[in-house]
């Protein structure tokens, strides 16, 4: 599933690179707001869900090859995490939703 | 690829926002070198580890790299402040971090743990009010 598709499955808006996200495939994903774990459990192509919003997430999930970074509970990324997310082409999105919510809606939609 | 490609980087100080960089240069690097996914993976995870350390706690420091078909060699050294106990520092959620730096989502305890797990060779050379020195070595070949 793309996500694109997700993002309209779990109603969530975008902060960084919406054109991308209909080429970009998602599947699994991992719930974490430390990096060093995240670093190490997000594995390619995973969605990662955090409340972490500052610039190094970006270096984080474009490390690890993540295919989007969803953020909950109604977080917002920094204005430095967007204009990096837009260099690395990261895609960033998020909603009022919590990581369990969001995790619920992915695994019913087979991600 | 018969030579060993050497590549040499500064890491500065107290920038946060830049870490993860010099990582993404060399995973750039590798991947267009054709290197296996797990090996590039082992690479960047270790080498941000690395990374994050010389800035949160040694005030930045120099990054080589070696790059061979056979192995990569990562040597990274810094003028910092010493490990005093490297068998606590490399228990998994030790930190000395401090609490601005947990805020950004470090300091989980995870460095030096991590670039043990994903490196098949890791030796510390540290005085204490002298610097650290870490030297990684990731095979390349299965």
């Amino acid at each position: 599933m793309t996500v694109s598709e997700i993002a309209k499955e779990l109603n969530l808006k975008f902060f960084t690179c919406e054109d991308l996200a209909a080429q970009k495939e998602a599947k699994g994903c991992y719930i974490g707001d430390l990096l060093s774990f995240a670093m190490s459990k997000v594995e390619m192509n995973n969605i990662w869900i955090t409340i972490q919003t500052n610039v190094n997430i970006v270096a984080v999930a474009t490390l690890a090859e993540a295919s989007c970074i969803l953020l909950t509970d109604g977080c917002v990324p920094d204005k430095l995490t967007i204009e990096r997310a837009e260099e690395q082409e990261m895609i960033i999105l998020g909603g009022d939703l919590t990581a369990y919510e969001a995790a619920s809606k992915l695994s019913q939609l087979g991600i | 690829m018969a030579e060993v490609m050497k590549l040499h980087y500064t890491v500065s100080g107290d920038d946060f926002t830049r870490a993860g960089e010099t990582s993404s240069k060399v995973k750039k690097t590798l991947n267009q070198l054709g290197f296996r996914p797990e090996v590039v993976r082992k690479v960047a995870i270790s080498m941000y580890e690395a990374e994050i350390n010389m800035v949160i706690h040694a005030n930045g420091g120099t990054i080589d790299v070696d790059i061979s078909p056979e192995e990569i060699i990562i040597v990274m050294q810094d003028t910092g402040p010493g490990i005093p106990d490297i068998e606590k520092a490399m228990q998994e959620g030790y930190s000395t971090a401090d609490h601005n730096v947990r805020e950004l989502g470090f300091g989980a305890g995870m460095g030096l743990p991590n670039m043990k797990r994903y490196s098949d060779d890791m030796q510390i050379d540290t005085e204490v009010g002298k610097g650290t020195c870490v030297k990684l070595v990731i095979k390349a070949k299965e």
